[in-house]
């Protein structure tokens, strides 16, 4: 085992040479292969399109062995994201459970992104917002345009 | 019974050959009057026609076991079922983990679809290849990216390849931080098969395989609804007990665990007879949050009429100004104080139809916050005795040194004072949940039996704790009167419980609550 840079660094290459579709990946700091720096777009279609949403993936020191942490630092209203300043996505890819060391990061930057195309209300972080996705669909598109204009247009 | 247990448990095994068939009726006798739909998975023999004392309505058999005990019967379980399904041992164990340990689902199951049954216990794509690690031309490991020529690399079945040290590493990140053991996947995304016992061995190191056992043990318990872990901190047996969830509103089944512990069954709380599980629960549950709180306020309480600020009366002038928003009022009527003009001071609106509405929701709440109060100071009041009794009990021994020194007794006659010290122990126990009991019971004749009972064993046990705290000196002179006190306390804790114990199987209590919503 050559230690988890070695993997981490072809993962790299490989992210920015086959790029999950809207998404761009770069290193916080490029002496640290640890923390991701993830642009996001709002998927077409999606009450989030036309939004740019910044996200921070964290690795493990036992990367792969353990999964990767995402958090969201463009403030977004959806049911599985955390409406606090932590921003976590209820991801099963993230969780110990199902994470395998075999398994990508491009694999959980996409997961992430059909998350926002269609969000799981039956597994929510955020209940009332879960809520309001099932019973009143057109409000709920309403508020997460709203906090697409207010937080996540690409000018700011 | 304790030393007894591993040989009636191997008598058990090696002379009644499928000892999980016995009838769960024989070992249950509560069971008998409600249907089962699966039969009794019995360890072994019962002690029950060793024992000459009959038992007790509130009684319920158990039986305890160490792991050794439940390790030989996982193998024995896994060697039968095997030779059934024509499977190696390690599958099979896995096949009956993923099957919960219902063996007859299982069998059913692979003889009707057997690809199904090892495809979803993570056994898919059968086919004979030997558990051992292989050198490939040209691999580049999937996890760690070494592409270092003559690298070993490990597959089971399911053909997921990988270096045989990050395999290793994934199985005992697994065992050793995340506790996992019957369920660990192979590390391939999206491969759910199992990583079965060979793999296992061949993998892990020594030390870690030990622990791996010990999950295994762990999972068949948890797995398993007729067997618990004792909850007291540090023990390592597991308690049989046949009473279903179904039957917890009839029956408290309260089991005795080889460390000493007393514990219900259904719930795994310490022993709480005679409260039956479901009140247990919504009684814990009134103490602890602050819904009582909320009565209070609603007892002694009320709110600003024109800001909803809450307030406390703490004068007798019934001209109340709220500090927060400077509102003047009647606390009486709660109108609006200089509408009263000349009768200031002397309500005369005291009559009028709102104002005694809401006096009386303030009498009734204050009425039940009473009757909480009653029952509660009583059972908090048992269990602050029950510690202060456990003090004494742990200086018990203390004293009895003493004893025997001053007096010249022997060790034997002086065991006296730790009977009396754990009577005293179990009847405040029981005491205490008396008055949860009640608190829930409406009232009818059988609660007048029931309070008197309840009088009965609190007099008897105040009487035996009163003892307790005579000089030692006194102490050797008392003998025989702490004994009969000791045997008096036990005789009317068995009355009480044993007529709880009837009414509650026989449906006869009356509740204040409904129970079953509990």
């Amino acid at each position: 085992m050559a230690g988890s840079q070695r993997r981490i660094a072809k993962e790299l290459a490989e992210i920015t040479k086959d790029t999950p579709e809207g998404v761009t990946a770069n290193l916080v700091d490029e002496s640290d292969v640890y923390r991701w720096s993830i642009l996001m777009e709002g998927p077409e279609d999606s009450p989030y399109a036309g939004g740019q949403f910044k996200l921070l993936l964290t690795l493990p020191v036992d990367y792969p062995f353990k999964p990767p942490a995402l958090k969201f630092e463009t403030k977004i209203y959806h049911p599985n994201v955390t409406n606090d300043d932590k921003g976590a996505m209820c991801l099963g890819i993230l969780k110990s459970e199902e994470w395998k060391p075999s398994s990508k990061i491009s694999a959980v930057l996409r997961t992430a992104r059909s998350l926002l195309a269609e969000p799981n209300p039956d597994d929510a972080v955020e209940t009332s917002i879960a809520e309001q996705f099932k019973n009143d669909r057109k409000e709920f598109e309403r508020v997460a345009k709203e906090w697409v204009t207010r937080y996540a247009s690409k000018r700011a | 019974m304790s030393a007894d247990s591993e040989d009636e448990f191997m008598s058990g095994m090696s002379s009644e050959g499928g000892f999980e068939d016995g009838n769960e009726s024989d070992s249950v006798s509560f069971g008998e009057e409600f249907e089962d739909d699966e039969p009794a998975l019995d360890f072994g023999l019962h002690d029950k026609d060793i024992t000459s004392a009959p038992k007790k309505p509130y009684e319920v058999d158990f039986d305890v076991f160490g792991p050794r005990d439940i390790q030989k019967y996982q193998d024995k379980q896994i060697d039968e079922v095997g030779a059934i399904l024509g499977q190696p041992p390690e599958s099979t164990a896995i096949l009956l983990r993923h099957a919960r340990w219902n063996k007859e689902r299982l069998i059913e199951g692979y003889m009707d679809h057997p690809e199904d049954v090892l495809e979803k216990a993570g056994l898919g794509l059968a086919g004979a290849v030997p558990a051992k690690t292989m050198v490939v031309d040209g691999f580049v490991c999937d996890i760690c990216c070494e592409d270092e020529p003559g690298l070993e690399t490990y597959a089971m079945k399911c053909g997921h390849r990988y270096c045989a040290e990050c395999y290793r590493h994934y199985l005992s990140q697994k065992i050793r931080e995340e506790g996992e053991a019957a369920r660990i996947q192979c590390p391939g995304d999206g491969c759910s098969r199992i990583v079965d016992s060979k793999t296992l061995e061949l993998l892990v190191e020594d030390d870690l395989k030990d622990r791996y056992h010990e999950l295994l043990t762990r999972t068949y318990v948890d797995d398993k609804d007729n067997l618990k872990w004792c909850p007291a901190p540090n023990c390592i047996y597991a308690v049989e007990c046949g009473v279903k969830k179904r039957d917890l509103n009839r029956i408290v089944p309260t089991v005795r665990c080889d460390c000493g512990h007393y514990f219900c069954f259904g719930c795994t709380l310490n022993d709480h007879l005679p409260t039956p599980c479901a009140l247990v629960k919504m009684w814990l549950k009134k103490c602890e949050d602050d819904s009582e709180t909320a009565n209070w306020i609603s007892a002694n309480t009320k709110e600003c009429p024109r800001c909803n600020s809450t307030i406390e009366k703490n004068g007798g002038c019934n001209h109340m100004t709220c500090r927060k928003c400077k509102n003047e009022f009647c606390w009486i009527c709660m109108g609006v104080w200089s509408e009263h003009g000349t009768s200031w001071y002397n309500c005369n609106r005291y009559e009028e139809k709102s104002g005694s509405d809401a006096r009386d929701a303030q009498a009734k709440s204050r009425q039940s916050l009473e009757r909480y109060l009653h029952y509660y100071n009583r059972y908090a009041n048992h269990e602050q005795s029950a510690k202060l009794d456990k003090d004494i009990y742990l200086k018990t021994e203390k004293k009895m040194t003493n004893l025997q020194s001053s007096s010249g007794m022997s060790w034997i006659e002086v065991q006296f004072l730790d009977t009396a010290s754990q009577a005293l122990q179990q009847c405040r126990q029981t005491l205490k949940w008396t008055y949860a009991f009640a608190y829930y019971l409406a009232r009818n004749n059988l609660t007048e039996i029931f309070e008197d009972n309840q009088k009965d064993l609190e007099m008897a046990v105040e009487n035996l704790s009163e003892m307790f705290e005579k000089p030692t000196s006194e102490l050797a002179a008392l003998k025989v009167d702490m004994m009969d006190k000791t045997s008096y306390c036990n005789k009317r804790r068995i009355i009480l419980l044993s007529d709880t114990a009837e009414n509650l199987k026989n449906g006869s209590w009356k509740f204040n609550i409904d129970i079953n919503t509990a």
